[in-house]
Formats: structure tokens, sequence, C-alpha cells
């Protein structure tokens, strides 16, 4: 376990070489340039020269990525082009926000996803599987921002329950968490639903049923965690989108997370930080595949055997 | 016929799946019983409804599609079809229990064996976890598994022991009777010897009575009593093991013994019996073996034919041997 563990952190370096290097080629073939930005737009053209010189700018675009990726090496992600502070420091400070928020997205889809396909499932067919399976269409169908917007309208401008946005208080994680959740929650509500109806009609729940165990003990302790399985990996997906979602969200509700800093910093071609932001998304999304694979493991002994 | 030493009786049991291509008629117009510490084979080919027939005991039949449209089924004096939910779920497990054909999907495969055989400790006896632990082990012990081995997942398992662990967990809290639907045929031959001995060997010990649930009539006549040989959703011939074996009455019981090999004729060639059984969404008016059946008269394919006494053991339906009498 633990070598599988290993193995599958090393794997994260390629991962992490292949979003920098794309990252970086795009960047690069986007127009503008960044020492004109910093220089600001008074600057005379021997300013703007210098400061190309003394951020690297002049050297051949390859030999600025292995220059960047060897910093990289020594935990140096570069400095800001607009504030000078050290970008791990400006990602690390806006890291707090985004994660309450994605965490806050993916606990509201799960307590209100989970729940809900279990009950179509074991009410198949019936009224209620009906209206959850309503519910789940409409949530995924609705775009992030618009539904976002709609929040904001009713919660914050007419009823003045929550704020609009801004986090000074927890209230403030809300409706961006709500707006968050509600797409996954009918993506996790559909898998739950699909899966437990599968095992449902195992042989295996037949013989608990034999045994005497009444329906909330057959569905709680044993279809449950056989059904869960295919759940967590959708789970785990699904945190990717979030932190995509957290860019429009973060903007919408004017949070000031990591999605923020990446707008902001594109704006500006603040290259460094845009980099950084990416890398940082990539690296959390693959942790959190990896806790995923991890917790196969234990929800399901046979997967264990496997990991080497 | 009812006395108060008939552990299970089962009158004009009907059952039917209702699907969107028609109504399944599973089990029809069944009757059988089964003496306290008696063994009675239900022998017949897949699809005759011997495990709808065993489901119905228990009350676990799906329901949707299926239905039990008539009949009663009494266990140990009580209705099980007027049972409540509650009821049924106390008696599931302590009074009756019953072991499933495939040993490979039927335990847990999240969950240890010994959890799973403690489980039904907690959940008819008032112990706790400790208890009911350490009871699961020796009932592992007593199916010839290592209590240790009670940690271990049903994976780690070969499918002869699992199925040890399912007799384990059946037996657990001494029921009065076990339903045993074909324990060994998914089992190597070598298997299904031992796993055959060690559930004659407990349900001596406990003194149960057992409905064995098999189509190989080997194995019934190493168990069993009594058998009753079913046919589409009915049972066509009763009698004792000698009753069946020595004086075999209705044609469909003998097409069965010529189905399979014998060691003291090798060289004869196995008969098979012609065509298939009738679609169970349209039987035929008659006898539903009729069109099968080499003896078969105009008259057999008119009507149903009566159930007639040979002895006070012996039993059969069939036409031919009503124009005997």
């Amino acid at each position: 376990m633990h070598k599988y563990i290993f193995k599958r952190i090393l794997m994260m370096i390629p991962v992490v070489i292949g979003v920098s290097l794309l990252v970086f080629m795009v960047l690069k073939m986007t127009p503008g340039d960044p020492a004109r930005v910093v220089a600001g737009s008074e600057a005379d053209e021997a300013t703007v020269a210098q400061i190309r010189e003394e951020l690297g700018l002049n050297k051949p675009v390859l030999q600025q990525y292995v220059d960047y990726m060897a910093g990289m090496l020594h935990g140096d992600m570069g400095n800001s082009y607009t504030t000078g502070k050290p970008v791990f420091s400006e990602i690390l400070s806006r890291m707090p926000t985004t994660f309450i928020l994605a965490f806050a997205g993916v606990l509201v889809a799960v307590l209100i996803g989970i729940p809900l396909g279990i009950i179509s499932a074991t009410k198949q067919y019936s009224i209620l599987d009906n209206i959850s399976t309503l519910l789940a269409l409409t949530g995924v169908a609705m775009p992030n921002f618009w539904l976002g917007l709609m929040l904001i309208l009713v919660f914050a401008l007419q009823l003045g329950w929550l704020p609009s946005g801004g986090v000074t208080s927890w209230q403030g994680y809300i409706l961006p968490a709500v707006t968050l959740g509600v797409g996954a929650t009918a993506n996790f509500m559909r898998t739950t639903r699909s899966s437990m109806l599968e095992v449902i009609r195992q042989d295996y729940i037949r013989t608990v049923r034999a045994k005497g165990a009444n329906e909330k003990r057959v569905i709680l302790r044993h279809a449950l965690r056989n059904a869960l399985i295919p759940v967590i990996t959708v789970i785990g997906l699904q945190i990717g989108t979030l932190l995509g979602g957290a860019v429009v969200n973060e903007t919408v509700f004017s949070l000031p997370g990591v999605g923020m800093l990446m707008i902001n910093s594109i704006n500006k071609k603040d290259e460094p930080v845009v980099l950084g932001c990416l890398i940082t998304f990539a690296v959390v999304f693959s942790l959190v595949n990896l806790f995923v694979d991890i917790l196969y493991a234990y929800i399901d002994p046979r997967i264990k055997s496997q990991y080497r | 016929m009812n006395n108060h030493n008939t552990l299970l009786d089962i009158q004009n049991l009907s059952v039917e799946f209702r699907t969107d291509d028609g109504v399944v008629k599973a089990v029809n117009d069944m009757s059988l019983q089964i003496e306290r510490g008696k063994t009675l084979g239900l022998v017949g080919e897949t699809g005759a409804g011997k495990t709808t027939t065993a489901l119905s005991i228990l009350r676990l039949i799906p329901d949707p599609p299926g239905v039990i449209t008539g009949g009663s089924i009494t266990l140990d004096g009580e209705d099980i079809l007027a049972a409540s939910k509650h009821q049924l779920e106390k008696m599931r497990g302590s009074l009756v229990s019953m072991i499933f054909q495939d040993p490979m999907t039927s335990l847990n495969p999240v969950l240890p064996v010994g959890e799973q055989i403690a489980e039904v400790y907690i959940l008819h006896e008032r112990i706790n976890k400790q208890e009911a632990a350490k009871k699961a082990g020796e009932m592992l012990e007593l199916v010839g598994i290592p209590a240790s081995r009670g940690r271990d997942y049903p994976h780690q398992f070969s499918g002869g022991m699992k199925q040890r662990v399912v007799i384990a967990m059946a037996l657990a809290c001494n029921p009065k009777l076990l339903i045993a639907d074909e324990p060994t045929t998914a089992l190597d031959v070598t298997i299904q010897a031992q796993v055959l001995k060690l559930m004659k060997e407990l349900k001596s010990k406990y003194d149960m009575s057992m409905l064995m649930i098999t189509h190989d009539l080997g194995i019934v006549a190493e168990v069993c009593d009594e058998v009753s040989v079913m046919y589409a959703g009915r049972v066509v011939e009763h009698g004792t093991l000698e009753d069946i074996y020595e004086h075999t009455a209705h044609p469909y019981t003998e097409g069965l013994f010529h189905s399979i090999p014998n060691i003291d004729a090798r060289a004869h060639r196995l008969i098979p019996i012609p065509g298939l059984m009738p679609d169970p969404t349209d039987l035929p008016p008659g006898c539903p073996f009729a069109p099968r059946c080499s003896y078969a008269v105009e008259e057999c394919s008119k009507a149903l034919p009566t159930r007639i006494q040979l002895s006070d053991t012996h039993s059969v339906s069939c036409i031919l041997r009503q124009k005997e009498e």
C-alpha cells in the first residue's frame, strides 16, 4: 500500500511537467508584453527593455521554461510581476478561501445528493424518485454563473438574508457553496441511484434479508458501502470541476480566492502567478484523486489486495 | 394431514410474476409438508419453481413483480402469509434460514465473514458485539474453519469455504427449518461431498428439518427422507425415497432417472427428456408434461390430472395411474 502511494506521488511529476509546459506555451502565444504591463504605459522603450532583461523575458522561450522549472525544483515559483511578492505566498494566502468554498460545495452536494440517490433507488419510480430526477436534471442543466446571479438577486438583494459577496463572515460562503454544489448534487444523486439500484439486486443483499435484517440495516449497512465506490470516483472527479467552478464563482461573489487571483493575473498578464495557480490546481486535483484511490481500499477490501 | 408433527405446511400455493411481457405462473397450486426432523427433497429442472417456492416461505420474493396469489404457508404454527413485516424479520434467520445456490455471490464482499455471521446473533439474540463475535468464531470452527479467519473477507476464501461460511451463518441461531437451495451446484464434485456431509451432520446435531432443493437425484438419495418432484410449478409426484426410487410412478420422474449416469451400466447412453418445459406465461390447459411425455394420450392435454394416492406415503398426478386404479 505504501509503495503504491509512493508510486502514485511519483506519477504526479509528469502531470506537473505536462500542465506547466502546456500553460507556459499558451501564455507565450497570447498577445501582449508582460514587460510593458510591468513598466506601465507611460514608460519609455529603454525602461521596458531593461525590465524585460531583468525578468529574463528576452531569453528563448524554451530557456525561460527550463529556468522556471529549475526554480520550481527549489520551491521557488517566481515573483508576481505586479506586486513583486513571491507567487507561492500569494497563492497560499488565498488558498483557504478556495478550499473552504470547494469543500463546502462538495459537502452540500454529498449531504443532499447521496441521501436523495438512496431514496430514489429504494423507492424506484415513486413520486419522490421522479421529483429527484427532475431536480437533478434541472441542477445539471443550470449554468453556474447564472444560478449564482439569481441567488444573489433573491437572497441578497430582494430578501437581504445573506451577503452578496465577500467573506467577512461564514454566511458569505453559503450562497457560493450552494451555487457550486447544485451541479454536483445532481451528479452525485444520479450516480448513487444507479449504483444503489445495481447493488440491491445482488445475491448478498438477499442473504442479509434472509438473516432477518430490517430494511434500514440492509440499505445503510450492507448496500450503501458497496454502492459508494462509483460515487466516490465521481466525487473525486467532481472536485476538479468544482475548482474550475470556483474560478467563476469567486468572480461572481467577489471572493478573494485562488480563482479570483488567477483571473486578475490573466488580465494583467502576470505570467508567474497564472502558471502557479494552474500548477497548484493540477497538484491538488492529483492529490484528491490519489486520496480517492486510497479511500477505495478502505471501502472495498478486494481493491486493497490489488494495490501494489 | 395437518398435525403438530408437521413443521412446514404449504397448501395450494400459487405465485406469479407480473412482467411487461406477461404473467409468469411460477408456482401453481403447489402443496408440500415437512415433518419435524425430516428432510424433504424438492426435485425438478431449472425453472420448475423450486426457488420461488423456497423464497415464498421466507416471503422474500421480489415484489414487484412477484405476487403470491393464493394458498397458505404455515411454519411452526405461524401463518406466514399473514405475518407482519416485523414478525417476518424476527422469523428469518432464527426460525427458518436459507442457504443460497451460489456462495460466490451470497456474501457481502466488503465485510469480514466473522462480522457477517455475528450479525445474525446481534439481530436475534440480545447480546453485545464481543459475545456475538465469539459465538461467530465458534460457529466457524463448527463448519471446519479456524475462528481466526473470521477477520478475513469473502474474496480470501475458496468457493467451498464460502459455502461453509454461509452454512455457519444459516445455522447460527439454530433454526427449526433450513432451506438449502442447490447448495452444492456451484461447487466442485469433491467439495460437494464434503459440504453435503457437513450439512447432514449438522442437521442431525441440531435436529432441524430441511428442505433440500436440487436437480441432482444423487444428492436426494444421500440426504433426504422424502421427495417431491416438481414440474412447471406443480408437485407431480411425492413419496418416500423408496417410493420414488423403486416404484417410480410419474413419467417425468422416470425421465429424470434416465437422464443421470449410472455407474453400474456405463455402456448405456443417457436418455434425455425431449423438448423443453412449457412457457410459464402460457401453460397448456392439460398436464403440463404431456407435450414431452412418451406415454401421453389424448386426454392428457384436455384437463389437469388429479392427485392420486398410491399408498400412504406415495402420491402422483398422472392420468395413466388414474386409469390403472
